[in-house]
């Protein structure tokens, strides 16, 4: 379960309060009417499927109600960070592994989901190899 | 100043109203209390709910004017005046939860909506909408740490506290105006299971339970 600092109630809240709100800094097109399918289908339907470093836009849904921005990865459920609307991230994708080193923590930016776990094609290889 | 319509919601005469526990206590009958009851509940009916929405520092002011007491500026806090009448409790960076004796609010709604004059605000009278039941007793710290995932330890809970949070899954606030003192604010729509699960899980230590 989540623990996730809410940072309009200053304070860490548990999961069940929140509610998963979508990939966060989306950009709407500036003109709609005149964009094209491509960009305008892009904005309303089509969203990143990272793995590794994801920005969200979660809900304090029982709670102050606000949206606010989280920071993730993806395959560790690790939560970096939590920001406000309109505020820009401080961790990324390009700078996690540099914060990690510099904390001493070994990168795990797009290892296995589990330590141990192993795409299924490689094990079924060593395993003829064997 | 605003173009907006009031309109007094509250009858003339409080004859025949009925507070949100009132299905409750006609097909519940009121269980016998045990010797020494850790958990002692009763109804604030009929308060008058108000939820101010706007900057804090507008609202501020004219909380302050009108009712003598502060806003409340750090998030999940609540501030009351000496007697414990009037209460503004911090709900959200822009929405605060003011508490008044029943018949004030539409007085109080006019006299804010005069003193904010052209600033951005809104204010909805809600007191139809929740009603305020209040815990005492030793017990019931217990009693929440069955029901809430937040930490009602004193030592994260202080008096002064307010919260939304979840209880027994349903959305409900739960404050602290005094040392041995709990206040949950339930909507209208879960006043009767929140009220029933107070009961079954203070049964263990002894509920009495006061009926206005």
């Amino acid at each position: 379960m989540f623990h996730i600092y809410c940072p309009y109630c200053d304070e860490y809240r548990e999961e069940e309060e929140f509610h998963p709100s979508g990939q966060a800094h989306l950009r709407r097109p500036a003109d709609p009417a005149n964009s094209t399918d491509d960009e305008w289908g892009g904005y309303l339907f089509f969203r990143d499927n990272e793995r590794g470093v994801h920005h969200e836009m979660w809900l304090h849904a029982v709670g102050c109600r606000k949206f606010f921005n989280m920071t993730r990865n993806s395959a560790t459920y690790e939560i970096y960070e939590t920001y406000k609307m309109g505020e820009r991230p401080s961790v990324t994708a390009e700078n996690v592994g540099d914060l990690k080193r510099q904390s001493g923590v070994q990168a795990e930016t797009s290892g296995w989901q589990t330590v141990g776990a192993r795409p299924e094609s490689e094990s079924l290889n060593e395993e003829e190899q064997a | 100043m605003s173009n907006i319509k009031e309109f007094d919601c509250r009858p003339v005469s409080q004859e025949g109203a009925e507070s949100p526990m009132a299905w409750t206590h006609q097909h519940h009958e009121s269980r016998p209390a045990g010797q020494n009851p850790g958990v002692r509940i009763a109804e604030k009916a009929f308060l008058g709910h108000l939820i101010l929405r706007g900057g804090a520092i507008v609202l501020d002011e004219a909380v302050r004017d009108i009712l003598g007491i502060a806003l409340p500026g750090r998030p999940n806090t609540m501030t009351q005046n000496d007697a414990g009448t009037h209460s503004v409790q911090w709900l959200g960076p822009d929405e605060w939860l003011v508490i008044v004796p029943g018949g004030e609010e539409a007085e109080l709604e006019t006299k804010l909506r005069k003193a904010l004059g052209d600033a951005h605000f809104s204010i909805v009278n809600v007191s139809g909408g929740q009603t305020v039941l209040t815990l005492s007793g030793a017990n019931v710290r217990e009693v929440l740490m069955k029901s809430v995932v937040y930490d009602v330890h004193p030592s994260a809970f202080p008096v002064g506290k307010g919260v939304t949070t979840v209880f027994a899954k349903a959305t409900t606030i739960i404050r602290r105006p005094a040392e041995d003192h709990w206040e949950l604010v339930v909507r209208r729509s879960f006043a009767d299971y929140t009220y029933r699960w107070l009961l079954d899980a203070a049964a263990e230590y002894g509920v009495t339970q006061e009926r206005a």
